[in-house]
């Protein structure tokens, strides 16, 4: 609208659209009551869990003790956490941070031009490797890097691999770049979709490498988007239950990421109360990178 | 058929703005009217009160005497044109203009016929089955006119009716909505930011700023006498010439020199207001230097150096340009000066 | 072409058969091994065989567990669609202090919790309602983690449709409803649709909740029977783990061919900076 600046237009009467306080409390409501049961709730019926003795089975299970900060205490001091969370990173680091990252950019900026035959097969395989069901997904990799008669062993001449035993954590590393790579490419996709075309020909003119164009013309304008891809993409990550699938954790916690071993702790194991602990530690450690991340975004603008 | 009428209204936004300040207009039963003004005057927002979309905080709204300042907007039997239009993407053209009758639950073969008859009567008879995105800017405008006259309401608002249409179809348009308001005598009230859309087609002109009427009259007033100094520089497509002066003797000291004030005048400083197209030249005037000839098709600028720093305007016929650099002494046609009190800026 | 062009498009060309490899490589299993009369886990042309098919069909739980995912996968996808719109809209329109922020934190909070951080209170509040083994309560808990995300993009796109078409419609007479009904529903209708397969297609595939609370083995979903295939008597079940797989990823392959023939795979507005 010509008539006012758009910071009186958000000034404006509260309710344009005539919703009126009654109809928009019941509109909102369902959601709201669902995320509180199922997402506040949990979260912060975590924190409590956690300093009780709770199991799931025995007599803990029925009276449940305060136990404090023993949980924490005993995680801090517990070498399979210490190693879960060394892990968790390096699978953070390796498969979203870098893996899907890199090649999600990749793919967006190269496929610009591409032939769309081509582009239409690239993205359909990516985004396919993206939606298939996980359960299904882990049988694919699993037939893929199988020691015996696995393809990529047949594939590269070496029989005999077991990739999943032998480099537990690699495998995990390249599996969620596949698996997971198509989110980045689209959102690279729409940031570059509005990257100027004229300052991407302005680059051309005076002569811009390939690199020199992306680190002077495009990084500037999608710095926002990288950030928020690298978030969201490094929560989902570090929250992925898909290694479960995989390995197991094995052999012997060498791939035991913190979902995992949360999972494992919790359940098989029974100890519900110092599972829960160390879900609150993930918890801040998402938290922690989450606020790195929102004050990295406000120093931009 | 209604006429409009506003006593005291304000509207007052939840952050404390007063986009309209207790504002007093009546808007005649059948006539054109147009509200203009810069950029965040209120305009659009009396607008919008009229049409029920926002509450006046307190005043009255009345339309064909009926107190309508607590109605829903859909009861008050205004029509209102966006200044997007707001076609409706998902429907077609004949869906759209009978929408008013689909919301009142009027059976399908009603609603069919008053798009038809609508439609045909504003020249989109073979158009009817097409989408909103696929009509020109000008054929979606006479939609929503005829969407609107589809609702046979008693006032008709348009919101910037101008505006999304380019430059030549403005021109055409400005007649067509002319044309149609004075078949139809719907009382009718635009808003513009653009003065020569005002001066074209309204009865009576309202000029705002700041929430408030700063002068209300028929274009040719606003036109020729400007209330004051802030609709003086509004008003006209070449901007008035405003400049800083002194009665002294009953004559008009200004750059240099002295003019008739066209009546008796108390001494003392003041502002004084020459549209450039009533200065000529004149043997004895405001005397300046030509710096700038700027052509305005059958017109051109030219615009004056003179004594104390003050530049002055003035319109010229095709072929009489006087060549830059060349000295003009200029006066004002008689009748055609005007004074402001060079502190309030009112018109003395 | 100069040397170094014909260097860049031979690298690029090299570049993009990788890729394809890469990705393409895993995915031909699911082709061959269904077809195959002595299935492995190795990729190889298949001695063509329907005899799988069968297996499968005659697994006690098989069709079964489809069912129950499509129930699940209904609950929580109609509900996340539904739930997500009203609000949406409602927060699109109303001016609430602090809403962008509470939008935020849930959206942070929903990619944090929804994995694996809130598993223990999750199982043990459904546990103790009793509420295990079902496929509403299931698909309710899956919605509630959905939600927050789902809303967000929605308000985007909601966000973006001019206001000017419901006081439009406002001004005609229309109530509330019938603005909501003829005006908003139909305009918001592709960002709808974008919730409706998103949330389909996580729902479907989510292994872990159900996992966590559907013990029952006739009232699991395809995910966890699945994965139940390959524990069951130690080693994995090659005759109806790729038939079963493939029959449980067609939903979802369907899904996509479909969206990207119709509106094509991309990310509208949605995600911003």
């Amino acid at each position: 609208m010509v008539d006012a600046p758009p910071a009186r237009r958000t000034g404006r009467a509260r309710d344009t659209a005539g919703i009126g306080v009654a109809r928009a409390v019941t509109f909102v409501s369902p959601a709201l009551v669902l995320i509180g049961l199922f997402l506040v709730f949990p979260a912060l019926w975590t924190i409590y869990i956690g300093i009780t003795d709770y199991t799931l089975t025995g007599t803990a299970s029925v009276a449940p003790k305060i136990v404090g900060l023993g949980n924490f205490v005993e995680a801090l001091d517990d070498a399979l956490f210490g190693n879960a969370l060394w892990l968790t990173l390096v699978f953070v680091l390796g498969s979203a941070v870098i893996g899907q990252n890199f090649l999600g950019f990749a793919l967006a900026w190269l496929l610009r031009g591409a032939r769309p035959a081509l582009r239409r097969v690239v993205e359909s395989l990516v985004l396919m490797s993206w939606i298939l069901p996980s359960v299904v997904v882990a049988y694919l990799w699993i037939a893929l890097l199988d020691r015996d008669g696995g393809t990529l062993g047949a594939l590269i001449g070496s029989p005999g691999t077991a990739w999943l035993v032998e480099y537990p954590m690699a495998s995990l590393v390249v599996f969620n770049t596949w698996r997971g790579t198509a989110f980045s490419m689209l959102l690279y996709s729409s940031a570059l979709a509005a990257v100027p075309p004229s300052q991407l020909e302005t680059a051309r003119s005076v002569g811009a490498s390939g690199w020199q164009t992306v680190r002077d013309v495009v990084f500037p304008h999608i710095r926002g988007h990288v950030l928020t891809n690298t978030l969201l993409i490094s929560l989902w990550t570090a929250n992925d239950f898909g290694p479960f699938l995989l390995t197991a954790g094995g052999p012997n916690h060498a791939s035991e990421t913190l979902p995992v071993f949360i999972y494992q702790q919790a359940v098989p194991s029974g100890r519900l109360g110092y599972a829960a602990a160390v879900s609150v530690l993930l918890l801040l450690v998402n938290l922690v990178v989450s606020a790195v991340y929102l004050l990295l975004l406000r120093k931009r603008s | 058929m209604a006429g409009i009428e506003l006593a005291g209204v304000s509207t007052v936004y939840p952050n404390g703005v007063r986009a309209v300040d207790a504002l007093d207009l009546t808007v005649a039963d059948g006539e054109f009217f147009a509200l203009l003004g810069p950029s965040g005057c209120g305009k659009t927002t009396l607008l919008r009160t009229i049409a029920g979309l926002e509450q006046a905080s307190s005043g009255s709204v009345s339309i064909g005497g009926a107190d309508v300042t607590r109605l829903e907007p859909g009861v008050r039997k205004v029509a209102m044109v966006f200044q997007d239009y707001a076609l409706f993407p998902h429907m077609t053209v004949s869906e759209n203009i009978a929408y008013p009758l689909r919301v009142r639950r009027a059976p399908k073969p009603e609603r069919a016929e008053t798009a038809a008859r609508t439609a045909a009567g504003l020249g989109l008879a073979g158009l009817l089955e097409r989408r909103p995105a696929q009509l020109s800017g000008g054929q979606q405008q006479r939609v929503a006119l005829a969407r609107a006259m589809a609702m046979s309401a008693e006032v008709l608002l348009l919101d910037e009716p101008l505006s999304n249409l380019d430059a030549r179809l403005r021109l055409e348009a400005r007649t067509f909505l002319k044309r149609l308001q004075r078949d139809l005598g719907l009382t009718t009230v635009f808003v513009t930011h653009d003065q020569a859309e005002a001066l074209a087609m309204a009865d009576r002109i309202a000029v705002m700023s700041e929430g408030r009427i700063r002068q209300l009259g028929s274009p040719r007033d606003v036109f020729q006498r400007p209330a004051d100094t802030f609709v003086a520089n509004f008003i006209g497509s070449t901007p008035m010439n405003l400049l800083p002066a002194q009665v002294r003797n009953g004559r008009v000291e200004v750059a240099g020199a002295h003019l008739d004030p066209g009546g008796p005048h108390p001494d003392a400083p003041v502002t004084v207001g020459i549209r450039p197209e009533y200065l000529h030249e004149a043997p004895e005037g405001i005397t300046g230097t030509v710096s700038i000839v700027e052509n305005l098709g059958v017109t051109s600028l030219v615009t004056l150096e003179c004594p104390q720093d003050v530049t002055v305007g003035l319109t010229v016929p095709e072929h009489e340009e006087p060549p830059v650099g060349s000295v003009l002494t200029v006066a004002p046609r008689p009748g055609r000066l005007l004074l402001y009190d060079s502190d309030t800026g009112q018109l003395t | 072409m100069t040397p170094r062009q014909v260097a860049r498009r031979l690298a690029y060309t090299a570049f993009m058969a990788v890729v394809l490899a890469f990705f393409a490589v895993p995915m031909l299993w699911l082709a061959s091994a269904p077809f195959d009369s002595d299935p492995g886990l190795g990729l190889r042309w298949p001695d063509w065989t329907l005899t799988n098919w069968q297996v499968t069909f005659e697994h006690p739980y098989a069709l079964s567990s489809l069912v129950n995912s499509v129930v699940l996968c209904v609950v929580a996808t109609a509900v996340t669609t539904v739930f997500a719109t009203l609000a949406a809209y409602t927060l699109s329109r109303v001016r609430i202090p602090g809403r962008d922020a509470l939008l935020y934190v849930l959206l942070l909070l929903s990619s944090v919790v929804t994995g694996t951080a809130a598993m223990v209170p999750i199982f043990v509040m459904m546990f103790q309602l009793g509420l295990t083994n079902s496929q509403y309560a299931t698909g309710l808990v899956i919605a509630g983690g959905l939600l927050p995300a789902a809303i967000f993009i929605l308000k985007d796109f909601v966000d973006s449709v001019p206001r000017s078409y419901e006081e439009s419609a406002r001004v005609f007479g229309a109530s509330p409803t019938q603005v909501l009904l003829h005006v908003v529903l139909p305009v918001a209708r592709p960002g709808i649709a974008t919730i409706l397969v998103w949330a389909f297609v996580q729902a479907w595939g989510n292994f872990l909740l159900p996992f966590l609370l559907m013990r029952d083995v006739s009232s699991q979903p395809a995910a966890v029977l699945l994965r139940t295939l390959r524990d069951e008597g130690g080693s994995a079940n090659l005759t109806v783990i790729p038939v079963f797989s493939l029959l449980y990823a067609i939903p979802v392959v369907a899904l996509y061919l479909f969206v990207s023939k119709r509106y094509g795979f991309r990310f509208h507005g949605g995600i911003k900076a």
